[in-house]
């Protein structure tokens, strides 16, 4: 599971958590999430802005 | 025009020594209740009218918001003090600048029902019943900014419930979704419905604006709800809840303060709307962005949003005229929004530009020069009204000027 960084506002989508309110499920893989999905924090940044961070831990307990 | 914008220069968030600026953003962290007064004002102003029998109190808040706040701003000038980078790390956390906001909201409401009880109970002449209905309206205005303010921080449950107790005060509910998606993607392009266009009045953009803002808060809402599988008429829906509490409470009002209600809290609502309108209005008249080879729209840049700077009116609406660092980071709090230098700068705080967008005649005489000034005189930059591009560009484009690099 990764993590993808906002360049603007610093909003991180972990794959692992998604953003459910903007219905991504957890789970949501970077790659199945459409071209346009705008941050969902601050929404002026889109999905080809966003910078790469690492993985997240896959645990339970890390999550 | 001491604000002079010079187009081919950085447009930047002015960096400041912190030895000349920490004392007053320190007290500035008080003067911010003055946004409380607005909030304030109808209660204070019906009090006054029931007391002294004189229905002109019930004018005195709209007077105030146009007048009194414009002859401050002229005596007191504008605001020069940028917080430094380490400020903005321990500002932007304080909660303190929430619990101002959190303390107008219920303001806002009480004063409605304060100006509704007194509009209903005694006898007033029809033109004082028009001022309570507009100062009750204000609130409404008053409303949107801060559901505005606190829209815009969307991981905070506290907020965003606050945010649309604000936005129903003049049943403006839909206006988290339509501005932080739609507007701020589409901002200063011919595609947004809150970007005002060149030689359009606020006459004509008011039937674009406000449609077009529906119509996209709503297909917006709907999307999210279908991703969730959800039906967008579910109580899901984040448009259909802050409208049933703006239908409770008016249906309320309607029922126990009797018929008057109904122009009255359609003159609420109308007046609420219509201030939004006229912030939208002025905010990026005629600006553009513009296209990149790919054909995609540039991403909106300082030099995309007029701004105002003035010290009195930035703490009434707790900075919403420093607008070129709102667009740029719309997350960013208000305590911590920085005037840039070389942006588009409006010569007076919102109130007295709405007056003068209110007559299109003073306000294109005003504006369409700095907007040719702006772009180089080259209208092909510009976010024109396609109803008048001819006439526009007969009398304002300078391709000679243009061409220069």
């Amino acid at each position: 599971m990764s993590q993808f960084e906002c360049p603007d506002c610093g909003y991180i989508y972990d794959e692992m958590v998604g953003a459910e309110h903007e219905g991504y499920a957890a789970g949501t893989l970077w790659k199945d999430l459409p071209d346009d999905f705008p941050c969902p924090d601050c929404f002026v940044r889109e999905k080809p802005d966003f910078i790469k961070l690492g993985e997240s831990i896959t645990t339970e307990s890390g999550a | 025009m001491s604000n002079h914008y010079e187009p081919n220069a950085v447009a930047t968030a002015r960096s400041m020594d912190p030895t000349r600026v920490s004392a007053w953003i320190a007290t500035k962290k008080y003067w911010y209740l003055l946004s409380l007064i607005i909030p304030a004002l109808p209660i204070v102003c019906a009090y006054f009218a029931v007391e002294s029998g004189n229905g002109l109190w019930l004018w005195a808040t709209v007077v105030f918001f146009y007048a009194g706040i414009t002859l401050l701003d002229s005596v007191f000038g504008d605001d020069e003090a940028n917080p430094t980078e380490e400020m903005v790390e321990t500002l932007k956390n304080e909660s303190y600048y929430k619990y101002v906001l959190y303390a107008a909201v219920p303001m806002l409401w009480l004063s409605i029902v304060a100006m509704a009880y007194v509009v209903s109970h005694y006898e007033w002449s029809w033109f004082s019943i028009l001022g309570g209905a507009l100062s009750a309206g204000l609130m409404g205005a008053f409303g949107v900014n801060l559901g505005h303010e606190l829209g815009h921080k969307v991981n905070d449950k506290g907020q965003q419930l606050a945010a649309k107790l604000a936005l129903a005060t003049c049943g403006y509910g839909h206006f988290v979704i339509e501005h932080n998606k739609g507007h701020h993607k589409d901002v200063a392009t011919p595609d947004d419905p809150a970007s005002s266009r060149m030689g359009e009045s606020i006459y004509k953009f008011v039937r674009r604006e406000i449609p077009g803002a529906f119509r996209r808060a709503w297909a917006l809402e709907a999307a999210r709800l279908q991703r969730q599988g959800k039906s967008e008429w579910s109580f899901e829906n984040e448009i259909i809840q802050p409208a049933l509490l703006t239908i409770a409470v008016y249906s309320v009002l309607l029922a126990f303060f009797g018929p008057i209600m109904l122009p009255f809290l359609l003159i609420v609502a109308f007046f609420g709307y219509w201030n939004l309108t006229c912030a939208n209005y002025i905010e990026h008249y005629g600006l553009l962005r513009q296209k990149d080879k790919n054909g995609r729209f540039e991403r909106c840049q300082p030099h995309h949003s007029w701004n105002s700077n003035h010290k009195i009116s930035n703490l009434f609406v707790v900075h919403l005229q420093r607008h070129s660092d709102h667009h740029a980071h719309p997350t960013r709090a208000y305590q911590v929004l920085r005037d840039y230098d070389n942006v588009p700068k409006l010569q007076a705080g919102y109130p007295w530009m709405f007056i003068l967008a209110m007559i299109p005649p003073v306000w294109f005489a005003l504006m369409n020069p700095r907007v040719v000034e702006w772009a180089q005189g080259d209208l092909n930059k510009v976010n024109v009204d396609p109803d008048l591009k001819d006439s526009l560009f007969a009398r304002y484009h300078q391709t000679e000027q243009a061409s220069q690099p």
